[in-house]
């Protein structure tokens, strides 16, 4: 996984309540066996009209969103199914950061194993930056993830929250499998455990 | 005196492997489900790393998502369906996975399988690449969805990272009316609290309403947990869940049975438990529901009519409303009875278990599809299939002209060859009504097997109480 510390770069507005992991990746692309190559068809459905022709209205198809490193939504963002092929599709197009009122909490945790920062802050704040984002080709925004600010060119920066285990892992690129598997011997002592408490699980 | 327990407390104290600092845990999973759709990247991610499964008998494994519901025996048409099905069979293979195969009698999707094999056990921690791993609460089991990377940390370490989530209490008292279902019960807690009111919640189902529910039952209601926006739901096991169990290929074998009940009795919330959030409903004030919108908080007793976002305050909320209003080709005002429909869906882990068919089977008994309608009813296993034609549900809607299909998710996400087009309207049994989610711009009103009998008898939205 990519680390993520510091990002700097266009923020796509998207005011769009409860978007969901279906609109974000729709299930004809999740068909795929790999990880990759899903970023031509985020947002499929709202990005390209029924003969795939790009809808000039949509965001991501608008110049300089095209080249956005951050999205900002609304509240209850990526509800829905569990698929993963969402925060791929995201970063396959080029998408770090997404900054909403709230997450749903699959695709939230989804974020982080991909080097996907989600950022969840007040409505009003929000709708500030979306404001910001609408501004278009000077709407730069940077995300320090270290100290856990976020910022645009005219405002003082604003403070999020993080978890701090997925902080470290996200600021250091950790694959999470590796640190558990350092508790090995721990999960052996829980498995001796069950085998005398519910041997029928063991059966 | 020890501090009263949640059923959620409970199960997750007891699957503790590890507490970091800051309180991130390391939970361990009794039980894996895996389908071909969210495993394939995670078997690679395994085989890149060099890693093993570390406990392959935990894990089973069923394609549900991708199989076509007719004429299964010729194969799968769809190369990419194929690829990602034999990819699952091949991966199970070779990490020693017990699979159930496309032509096995117990196939079926997912969370069907696993309670009807007894796979599905309370006290137990199960996930599943999917978020319809709610089903499974049915039973107090602790059961969420989770992402491709959390399949593989699971397959690896059989374990997740997790932080321990709210406790909330949903209490149903009281007896549903006539004609209303579990479904019903559902889709009007969604209403009630929205699509992220149990955001960072587990819910606990409770009340004399939810306790006189079949395990069928239960499950509807567990399963649509997460359109609540919690990741889990649970209700309380009982005799009727030890009963449900009893017997099944993978539930504890006879001395060990009677064991596991005697720690099962023990997993009830305690009297005094403390949850973050309670919300209490009155069974007899539900409605058979049916939804309008692309959010299945967009729910409404059938009675209603569709609303007017003019009279919406919230402005996100308004511009959603608009844009569904849009999309679903509806007028504020229209009563929902009056909504012409072209198709209807009897399927899903929501609602396909033999209880359910029984019930869309007793409305469409001596009835005939509407003409210009086409219903097709999708049983949720093979072993669902088989009981029904046991039974001659097959015949009852193979009569009132229903189509009889072989069993996986099918048109609840329209990944197979069953799929809505472009501005069809449909009465589905399914979980989730969002945009192009039976196929791109289908419409999707969600409602109880019963009513989508009655939707598809009528042409229209119909109450199927009027039917009874």
């Amino acid at each position: 996984m990519e680390k993520f510390t510091r990002l700097t770069g266009i923020a796509a507005p998207l005011a769009i309540i409860n978007v969901d992991t279906d609109m974000i990746i729709p299930k004809q692309f999740l068909k795929t066996i790999k990880r990759t190559g899903l970023g031509k068809h985020l947002f499929d459905e709202m990005r390209y009209d029924e003969h795939g022709k790009e809808r000039p209205d949509f965001v991501l198809n608008q110049d300089p969103y095209r080249k956005a490193k951050i999205l900002i939504g609304g509240e209850n963002f990526g509800c829905g199914s569990s698929r993963e092929h969402a925060p791929w599709a995201l970063l396959d197009f080029g998408i770090r950061c997404v900054i909403a009122p709230s997450f749903a909490d699959i695709f939230y945790n989804n974020c982080f194993k991909n080097g996907i920062l989600p950022i969840a802050l007040p409505k009003e704040t929000v709708e500030k930056l979306m404001a910001f984002a609408r501004s278009g080709g000077n709407a730069a925004v940077t995300v320090d993830l270290e100290a856990q600010t976020v910022s645009g060119p005219d405002e003082k920066p604003i403070r999020f929250e993080v978890d701090r285990f997925l902080k470290y892992c996200l600021l250091n690129g950790l694959d999470d499998i590796g640190l558990t598997l350092e508790k090995e011997p721990q999960v052996d002592a829980f498995e001796e455990r069950q085998k005398l408490s519910q041997p029928w699980l063991w059966a | 005196m020890a501090q009263p327990r949640t059923l959620f407390d409970k199960i997750w104290q007891s699957h503790l492997v590890h507490v970091q600092d800051g309180g991130t845990c390391v939970l361990y999973i009794d039980r894996h489900l895996v389908h071909e759709v969210t495993s394939p990247q995670a078997f690679e991610g395994l085989r890149a790393a060099g890693r093993r499964v570390r406990r392959p008998e935990a894990t089973i494994a069923v394609a549900d998502h991708n199989v076509p519901t007719v004429g299964r025996a010729q194969g799968v048409a769809d190369p990419e369906s194929r690829i990602q099905i034999e990819t699952l069979e091949a991966n199970c293979a070779e990490f020693g996975i017990t699979y159930f195969s496309m032509n096995d009698v117990r196939q079926g999707i997912v969370h069907i399988i696993g309670p009807e094999q007894g796979l599905t056990q309370p006290g137990m921690t199960i996930v599943c690449g999917d978020s319809h791993t709610s089903t499974h609460g049915a039973f107090g089991a602790l059961a969420f969805g989770i992402g491709t990377s959390e399949v593989e940390h699971v397959l690896a370490t059989q374990t997740l990272i997790q932080k321990p989530a709210k406790n909330m209490r949903i209490t149903v008292e009281g007896e549903l009316g006539f004609g209303v279902t579990p479904k019903d019960v559902i889709l009007a807690i969604i209403g009630n609290i929205g699509t992220a009111g149990g955001t960072g919640h587990v819910i606990e189902y409770a009340g004399s309403a939810i306790r006189s529910f079949s395990m069928e039952g239960r499950m509807t209601i567990c399963n649509m947990s997460i359109e609540a926006g919690a990741r889990a739901g649970l209700i309380a096991p009982d005799q009727t869940t030890f009963d449900y169990i009893k017997g099944r290929p993978y539930a504890p074998k006879a001395g060990a049975f009677e064991q596991a009940v005697a720690l099962w009795k023990t997993l009830p919330s305690d009297p005094g438990a403390k949850f973050d959030r309670e919300v209490e409903i009155a069974a007899a004030g539900i409605a058979p529901q049916v939804t309008w919108g692309t959010s299945p908080q967009d729910v409404l007793p059938i009675t209603g009519e569709v609303p007017d976002p003019d009279r919406e305050r919230d402005e996100g909320r308004k511009r959603a409303m608009e844009r569904a209003l849009t999309y679903m080709g509806l007028r504020p005002g229209t009563k929902l009875r009056d909504v012409k429909i072209d198709a209807v869906f009897i399927g899903s882990c929501t609602n396909a278990r033999i209880e359910d068919l029984r019930a869309a089977a007793a409305v469409a008994k001596g009835r005939k599809v509407a003409s210009g309608v086409r219903a097709m009813v999708v049983p949720g296993s093979g072993l669902v299939r088989a009981q029904a034609e046991s039974e001659g549900l097959d015949k009852v809607f193979l009569a009132a002209g229903f189509e009889w299909r072989e069993p996986g998710c099918s048109m609840c996400l329209a990944m197979n060859a069953d799929r809505l087009s472009p501005g069809e309207r449909c009465a589905s049994t399914s979980n989730r009504n969002f945009e192009g989610r039976q196929g791109r711009g289908g419409r999707t009103h969600l409602m109880s097997p019963q009513m989508a009998v009655a939707a598809a008898v009528t042409g229209h939205l119909a109450d199927v109480r009027e039917l009874l």
